[in-house]
């Protein structure tokens, strides 16, 4: 099955990232390659998403003329920060991959049809 | 036999056979929803006509014929159950740990976990939709419409037809035994007067632990958990009065309790402790309700052994529900005033938990302070809505001085398991 597995900043996330000093965040990017590497056969495209300020977000469910706004929710705190998509056997397997992800705290793990 | 014996003896052969034709039909035909469609089916005639043909001689191929048949008539557009539904021969051959497989993917910890009780009971115990709903005191159509979200979510998300490979099985089989303790706290704590009907949950609960124990015998909780729901059990006959009123532990008849039963559950325990070492929370909450189990009278129990028990329960799983109850054991080896002490620091966190107001009331009133212990059980009073325990309450908040049970410690309300009481 094609899974799309998101990867979820929060406020906090965010925050701790920025007090980090440069050897904290080469560890962290190494952490993510060590992943990447380790899934690599399974995952058929990922993306890193720009940060949430260059978002802009089409609102079409009100009445009349669609609301444009900058961001992603006005009151968002948590963003998603990129994505893979990899196939992969079932959700046990989507779970094990999800679970061992070393960056922001939260995955959205979706089936993609 | 009584109606009721034969009920009970139904529901029994039900449960047996069509967790066992669920688990192969699932394997079979590696589609949840069908195989629990086919066996839903095939319960509700069972559950309509055995009770007047008498139980089959061979009640699992007479589900699985009903079964069959059923699959063969609406399965038209789907070629291939029809094909393997054509060719299956009963007894199937099933892997010998089918059922067990059935309850991880009911209690798989993506559902969310009313989801996961629906599930279990209705494909692992044969329940009725019906059935469920009057267990939960919810609608049918709330059932329903888990059981639909719920096999849905699992086709969907990909959920496997596996066993959790063996590194993540502790995790799993937790989410299990889980939902078993759940059933069971929801049947036993209900099971007075009017609700009795749900009884059939604690009967499904021991089933189901007895089920996990012989299947998964290496897993020390499993065991822990069947021993804590046969102690509990064993006392059954004692906890209620001859007008469905909930009888306080330490006013209990203990000639009425099932002596064999508790040695029988506290061997287990024993036996499990000595082979794995690894007492972990089930193992716990048994000790302490064969603490109580087996002693002569509420004077000879073992407080002390109860207290250290509940620090161990603490330590792996602390819990403000957990820290009241020893408070109470407290009360018996420290003393009223250090318990109050220890309850009072609970405020915060359990300010809408009826027992934590239950026993202020009772540690109030022995330490003469009856004016503040009849504001903490109207406080009870009106976050309990179970009637017994409401009952029981009602009792003490009545202006009657000198009834002796209102300064009991009863405890008489308990959640099963960590609360020894009851």
């Amino acid at each position: 099955m094609k899974y799309v597995l998101m990867f979820i900043e929060t406020e906090q996330y965010r925050k701790d990232w920025e007090a980090k000093d440069q050897s904290e965040r080469d560890a962290a990017f190494e952490a993510v390659g060590r992943w990447f590497a380790e899934h690599g056969q399974k995952i058929t495209h990922s993306t890193q998403l720009q940060p949430a300020h260059a978002a802009t977000t089409l609102r079409l469910s009100g009445a009349g003329e669609p609301v444009m706004t900058d961001g992603p929710f006005v009151e968002g705190k948590e963003v998603v920060s990129g994505y893979v998509e990899a196939e992969l056997a079932d959700l046990d397997e989507a779970l094990r991959m999800a679970r061992s992800w070393p960056a922001c705290p939260v995955v959205e793990i979706r089936p993609a049809s | 036999m009584t109606a009721a014996g034969t009920h009970e003896a139904l529901a029994r052969v039900v449960r047996e056979h069509a967790g066992r034709l669920a688990a192969s039909l699932v394997s079979l035909l590696g589609d949840f929803s069908a195989a629990e469609d086919l066996v839903q089916d095939a319960v509700e005639k069972a559950l309509r006509r055995w009770p007047e043909e008498g139980i089959p001689d061979r009640p699992d191929a007479w589900l699985f014929t009903v079964a069959r048949r059923r699959g063969l008539d609406i399965l038209r557009r789907e070629a291939t159950h029809r094909t393997k539904l054509a060719e299956v021969q009963w007894p199937a051959q099933p892997e010998p740990d089918d059922r067990l497989r059935l309850i991880f993917i009911c209690c798989h910890p993506a559902l969310s976990r009313p989801a996961q009780i629906a599930l279990t009971l209705r494909t692992v115990c044969g329940l009725t939709t019906a059935q469920i709903a009057a267990a939960f005191l919810i609608p049918e159509s709330t059932v329903a419409q888990r059981l639909t979200r719920a096999k849905r979510k699992i086709a969907e998300a990909g959920i496997p037809y596996l066993m959790p490979p063996i590194d993540e099985l502790p995790a799993r089989l937790g989410q299990v035994l889980t939902v078993i303790y759940l059933l069971f706290n929801e049947g036993y704590l209900a099971s007075a007067g009017e609700r009795s009907h749900r009884r059939d949950l604690v009967d499904d609960a021991e089933w189901l632990a007895a089920l996990l124990m012989a299947m998964a015998p290496n897993e020390p909780e499993a065991a822990g958990l069947l021993a804590l729901i046969r102690l509990h059990r064993a006392r059954e006959s004692a906890r209620f009065d001859s007008d469905g009123g909930l009888v306080p532990l330490r006013d209990q008849d203990r000639a009425l309790w099932d002596r064999d039963a508790i040695t029988a559950a506290t061997a287990l325990l024993s036996r499990t402790a000595r082979v794995h070492h690894q007492p972990g929370p089930y193992q716990l909450q048994a000790a302490i309700v064969a603490c109580h189990a087996e002693a002569e009278s509420w004077a000879d129990t073992d407080w002390e052994q109860i207290v250290v028990l509940y620090d161990m329960l603490l330590h792996l799983a602390p819990s403000p529900v957990t820290q009241l109850h020893r408070a109470i054991a407290v009360r018996y080896v420290d003393g009223p005033a250090t318990a109050l002490a220890e309850v009072d620091r609970l405020s915060d966190a359990l300010t809408r938990y009826h027992l934590f107001h239950a026993t202020r009331a009772e540690l109030l009133r022995e330490l003469g302070r009856g004016r503040e212990a009849v504001e903490a059980d109207e406080r009870a009073l009106e976050l309990t809505v179970n009637p017994a325990q409401q009952a029981l309450l009602e009792q003490r908040t009545s202006p009657d001085p000198d009834d002796e049970r209102r300064t009991a410690l009863s405890g008489g309300h308990r959640e099963p398991g960590t609360p020894p009481f009851g």
